[in-house]
């Protein structure tokens, strides 16, 4: 019979992992569910603002909130420039999907080039530091992250709902030809979103250089379980994804604690199964 | 005056005879190393391997690729083989056992290659063994993991495992616990699904068993787990005397990182086959044991082809900007196949598989580490695994003690 301490640490520890899949998941959702973009090269971008907070703050002895701050604007300008790209060639939907693999082949190959395949790890004084809540731990960067994941949703899911940008968003999303009637400029507005799906990446990135071993070929790890995360949580659905990924890493970690570890990769999976049967309009 | 006319004369002629008995001196000393340094010539020996250049696998694989090229360096600064030039052909079979076998393959039917060397890593090993197999091509390899697999009777492992690695090391590190200052009675094996490491790690946990280890707990993970936080509450919760964590790369740093953070570190780890560089710079993996073939210190440096080829390696693996530069299994395995490959190819004088193959097998190789042989089951013969730990941010031998580096000894905490 487990612990009630091994119980407890081990939901704490899938509710960290779950921010970051929702975290993830938030950008991606956004693409596929406002601009109809299948975006793989997320999941590139990602791990490039990843690779590039460890050469901040590792090799040129960065803070991490410093790097944080370059990246975030840094990465929103790349997204800018991906939707010109994909605007300019006129990608559509599932063309994206082999487009955007393409970038995050070249981007993996970039990464692989510039620091090699070895591994690579950010070791920072305070890095393992945690928090002792009674005789569960609670640790600082993960919490950090939880902490950023739950205000980056809520803002966009705010920004959604109330603001005239947001409306505009959502509308253009639904009937783009309507809402270009009401005068909604569609293209900006997918600047602007594709942006911040980008954004969004850069500060994942910068959450997993700072918890995570980096190597380029990880790209791929993380595609299954985070496309599980946005299918689960409904396209362009902020709070969605957050509680998907929250549903999936405490089933995970559970899973972990109360039987063999091998068996919380089926997690996902079949939690996506069960509710693509059930609500089949998800995707 | 004529007196000393024939003082000098006969100065001249004792002055010429001790020149020309230098200048033979000299002759016989240069002329060998003149020979050793003649340019090879004529049409080059194609030498065909792939690597893991790019995907999961191309960390390692870069270190197999650095030996190669030092290798091929070396034998074409000397003699070459045979007198002839050595040509590498290498092709990136981006860690995927299948392409492996297309592109081995394509080596001996389109590039008629006169010779193959392995790939990296298991999968890719069996997949070329295949090839290897239907063409009768021998098939020197560096680092394959589960001698069961290998049936084939023309392959050579440079990684000496023995025939049944996962009894013979598992035993070879309890023996080098059981020696320390605290002997661990309870153990707790986890371990990556990843086939060579859990082959191992289920050999370790019957092994742990029948020396009455007593077993606390027992865990496998799939290869890329990400989130370690509950397994390292499970090992907390367990309290094991000695964990054994069936890792490849960083896993295991990724699970101590994870015990960390909620306050555990375990009183001995082993770590199967972890990321050399990076794991010497986690501080939590302080004190972490692992299983090597070699290591840059002495007695291993004792060889002066070892001392020479460490050399030359450190500064490459630099060059390339590989985190770590040191000379440890993949690199030492990767410098022996190539030995093997040039000691087979002197001693007959030939290219030809058959004839290869045939004096590796009833030969014995002298690499760096140590003396090969290849008359155990399925072409296996020594385990020369040898158990290391970190040790002040450095990898030491422990174990056996004839291997230890000088004053090392294996520490508990």
């Amino acid at each position: 019979m487990p612990s009630a301490t091994l119980l407890g640490q081990s939901l704490l520890s899938g509710v960290f992992i779950g921010a970051l899949y929702g975290l993830l998941g938030l950008g991606l959702s956004l693409s596929w569910g406002y601009l109809r973009l299948i975006n793989l090269a997320h999941f590139a971008l990602a791990f490039l603002a990843a690779y590039l907070t460890y050469q901040l703050v590792d090799v040129g002895d960065w803070h991490p909130v410093a790097a944080l701050a370059a990246i975030v604007p840094a990465f929103f300008v790349l997204g800018v420039a991906m939707q010109v790209f994909v605007h300019r060639f006129a990608i559509g939907e599932f063309a994206s999907l082999l487009v955007t693999f393409g970038v995050t082949v070249i981007i993996e190959s970039l990464i692989q080039w510039i620091w090699t395949a070895d591994f690579r790890r950010l070791q920072l004084d305070h890095g393992a530091l945690s928090w002792r809540l009674g005789p569960l731990f609670i640790p600082i960067v993960e919490a950090a992250m939880l902490l950023v994941t739950l205000a980056l949703t809520c803002g966009t899911w705010a920004m959604l709902r109330f603001t005239y940008i947001g409306k505009a968003m959502r509308a253009s999303a639904e009937d783009p030809d309507m809402a270009a009637a009401f005068g909604v400029d569609h293209r900006r507005l997918a600047l602007l979103l594709s942006g911040l799906a980008a954004a969004f990446a850069g500060v994942a990135g910068a959450f997993i250089a700072l918890i995570y071993t980096l190597f380029p070929a990880q790209i791929f790890t993380w595609v299954g379980v985070i496309f599980a995360v946005v299918i689960l949580g409904g396209l362009g659905n902020p709070l969605g994804a957050l509680i998907a990924g929250l549903v999936v890493g405490v089933s995970e970690s559970l899973t972990m604690a109360l039987t063999e570890p091998a068996w919380a990769p089926l997690v996902s999976f079949s939690l996506l199964i069960f509710v693509l049967v059930l609500r089949p309009d998800r995707i | 005056m004529a007196r000393d006319c024939r003082h000098t004369v006969a100065g001249t002629s004792r002055s010429l005879r001790l020149a020309l008995a230098g200048l033979a001196l000299a002759a016989l000393v240069l002329v060998p190393t003149w020979r050793t340094d003649a340019a090879p010539s004529g049409q080059p020996v194609r030498i065909g391997s792939t690597l893991a250049l790019t995907g999961p696998l191309a960390a390692t694989s870069l270190i197999h690729k650095i030996v190669g090229e030092i290798y091929v360096e070396r034998l074409n600064k000397k003699d070459g083989l045979l007198g002839r030039p050595v040509e590498w052909v290498l092709k990136d079979d981006q860690s995927k056992a299948d392409l492996a076998r297309t592109l081995y393959e394509q080596l001996v039917t389109v590039d008629k290659v006169d010779l193959i060397i392995g790939p990296y890593a298991t999968g890719g090993i069996l997949s070329a063994m295949s090839v290897a197999q239907r063409y009768n091509k021998i098939l020197i390899h560096h680092t394959f993991g589960i001698p069961t697999l290998a049936k084939y009777e023309m392959h050579f492992p440079a990684w000496s495992l023995g025939p049944t690695p996962e009894q013979t090391f598992p035993n070879t590190l309890f023996d080098a616990l059981a020696n320390s200052a605290k002997p661990p009675k309870t153990v707790a094996i986890v371990t990556s699904k990843f086939p060579s490491v859990h082959f191992m790690s289920v050999g370790a946990r019957e092994t742990a068993k029948k020396r009455g280890l007593q077993e606390v707990l027992w865990l496998e993970w799939e290869f890329g787990n990400r989130d370690f936080g509950p397994i390292a509450s499970r090992v907390k919760d367990a309290n094991p005397d000695f964990l054994w964590i069936g890792a490849i790369g960083l896993e295991g740093v990724m699970l101590l990182d994870a015990a960390k953070k909620i306050d555990y570190v375990p009183p001995g780890h082993f770590h199967l086959y972890p990321a050399p560089g990076p794991t010497a710079k986690a501080p939590e993996a302080k004190g972490a044991l692992a299983a090597t073939i070699f290591e840059q210190h002495p007695p291993f440096t004792n060889n002066p082809v070892a001392a020479e080829f460490v050399k030359e390696f450190n500064e490459r693996a630099a060059k390339a900007g590989l985190p770590d530069n040191s000379v440890e299994t993949q690199a030492a395995a990767s410098f022996v196949a190539w030995q093997l490959l040039e000691a087979a190819v002197t001693a007959t004088k030939s290219l030809d598989d058959k004839a290869l193959g045939q004096w590796l097998k009833t030969n014995r190789v002298d690499t760096i580490i140590g003396r090969l042989r290849f008359d155990g089951a399925n072409n296996y013969g020594d385990d020369l695994m040898r158990v290391k730990q970190l040790q002040d941010g450095k990898w030491v031998v422990v174990w056996p003690r004839e291997y230890a580096a000088p004053g090392a000894r294996l520490m508990m905490q």
